[in-house]
């Protein structure tokens, strides 16, 4: 297959629904290699399927390793799984729940960015503008508060400045890797699905399309187009950019509500 | 001098710096001051030193158990809380390549997670006071780091980021729940604390590490503590009551 990705190897994590498995189409259809990599079981094609836990160190470490053994070379991470947590609040969120989202969220995507950098640097460039790409899939509970779950705002207020570390650690050092995050507003994925079980799945994406200027909540394949730009070499000049997706919820003044 | 008159503020990290700074600022403007730190011997003194409206509370931010007793020792003293101040946190170099899981997990604990349960912990009691009149305020210490990266500060960037966003979950969460609450992020600069200590004595090619620093800000100079505290105090203070869910800069500049 032939495309703007011909040649490449791309992990692409949480690659098994929603967003990842959005962007797993849509860089393998731009001709690159795409490792699925997910804790949840995912579908041999269009990528090869890993069985992944990003928060486990030893996994990343075997994952590199099988991933330049058999490609031989690496140049795209989308760090993209992570969980919602349950609806925990700054009074009801346990330790627990804290830590376990933010080994997922927060540190799933330190070791993905460490790994990352590990292998683009091994195998040197193969493609005009960088060596290499790293995506962090953030979220606008980055940027903007809610009064959701606790834990997660949290998480996604940290991917955000790692990843502007890791890319201006890279910038400094010429490795020619650029290091970027993805902010999504509501995206119509199984990270609702607590939400669609209260009220519905038609009548949830209206409550949370509303909250967008928009009108509507986003298709993972929107998020994946996103995607794919940033790993692509037309994203060249960017990197630790914030790179919203989001209808326009953090554009303005919005009306918000508990779970808004 | 009494713009904290009879508000009882928790301060963790109280014992230097920032957190110091801002005990002695407390009781000087009426208000009552419970010093959190790991430091016994320093909080000890600044707490025998501001006299009856201070006390020392001993707490290492990452234990819950640790908040649970503050937070019930400073009510107990004090007959009520109105105030805190998450002050306590590290700042570690490191990068993506050098950081170790272990060195990112225990500088977000302490910076991140020591702040989710401090807000965590104080929510009830001041409900409780704020129950009976007066208003509660919580004051997060985050960084020009919660705001712009840095190559060399991988984990202290990602846990400020973190204290950034939560800042803001724990004020529309208390606005929506109608505490009375209010919960603010502070970003300072690099100010003049024993945490950039260590910074001051390495130098930066051919300047000193303190000039180099210094350099950063337009302002052309470090922070004091007292700078810092005076925009802390402000937002402890009922002076700031329709602000929630905000960053202050308190930075010389620097990411102007």
């Amino acid at each position: 297959m032939s495309g703007e990705l011909s040649g490449q190897v791309a992990i692409v994590t949480g690659g098994a629904s929603g967003i990842g498995e959005a962007a797993v189409a849509l860089l393998a259809e731009q001709g690159a290699t795409v490792i699925s990599a997910d804790i949840q079981e995912g579908k041999p094609a269009p990528a090869r399927f890993v069985k992944h836990d990003v928060a486990s160190e030893s996994a990343w470490k075997t994952l590199l390793a099988d991933v330049l053994g058999r490609e031989g070379r690496l140049d795209i991470v989308v760090n993209n799984a992570g969980i919602g947590g349950g609806p925990g609040n700054i009074e009801t969120t346990s330790v627990e729940t804290w830590q376990k989202v933010n080994a997922i969220n927060s540190e799933g995507v330190f070791l993905g960015c460490k790994y990352a950098i590990e292998g683009m640097k091994k195998t040197g460039p193969n493609k005009a503008a960088s060596k290499g790409s790293i995506v962090n899939v953030s979220s606008i509970a980055g940027m903007i508060g809610s009064a959701g779950p606790t834990a997660y705002t949290a998480s996604k207020g940290a991917v955000r400045l790692l990843t502007k570390s890791v890319a201006l650690y890279c910038a400094e050092k010429k490795y020619g890797i650029r290091c970027n995050s993805v902010h999504p507003g509501g995206v119509d994925t199984a990270i609702f699905n607590p939400l669609w079980q209260m009220v519905g799945h038609e009548a949830g994406k209206a409550l949370v399309g509303g909250r967008h200027p928009i009108g509507r909540m986003a298709e993972a394949a929107e998020l994946g187009q996103v995607i794919l730009f940033l790993a692509s070499d037309r994203s060249s000049f960017l990197t630790g950019a914030e790179i919203t997706a989001d209808g326009g919820v953090t554009t303005g003044l919005m009306k918000r509500g508990l779970l808004g | 001098m009494s713009r904290l008159k009879d508000k009882v503020v928790l301060i963790s990290g109280g014992a230097s710096g920032i957190g110091a700074e801002t005990a002695r600022r407390v009781v000087r403007e009426g208000g009552r001051a419970a010093i959190a730190d790991r430091d016994e011997a320093k909080g000890r003194t600044l707490a025998a030193e501001l006299g009856d409206d201070a006390l020392f509370l001993s707490l290492d931010v990452t234990q819950e158990e640790q908040w649970r007793k503050a937070v019930a020792d400073t009510t107990g003293r004090f007959g009520g809380l109105h105030g805190l101040l998450n002050a306590a946190g590290v700042g570690v170099r490191n990068d993506i390549e050098s950081c170790t899981l272990e060195e990112f997990r225990r500088v977000n604990d302490i910076n991140s997670m020591g702040t989710f349960l401090g807000c965590k912990h104080v929510v009830p009691a001041m409900k409780e006071t704020t129950a009976k009149g007066g208003a509660g305020s919580i004051v997060n210490i985050s960084s020009v780091l919660g705001l712009r990266g840095a190559a060399y500060a991988l984990a202290y960037c990602a846990s400020k980021g973190a204290v950034r966003t939560l800042t803001k979950n724990v004020a529309l969460y208390c606005a929506f729940m109608k505490y009375n609450i209010r919960c603010n992020s502070v970003h300072p600069g690099y100010i003049d604390t024993p945490m950039i200590a260590p910074r001051l004595e390495a130098p930066v090619g051919n300047m000193s590490g303190k000039q180099w620093l210094e350099e950063l800000h337009p302002l052309g100079r470090l922070g004091e503590p007292r700078e810092v505290a005076d925009m802390i105090l402000f937002l402890l203070s009922d002076e700031s009551s329709f602000s929630t869910g905000s960053e202050f800069l308190c930075d010389g500049g620097l990411t102007a």
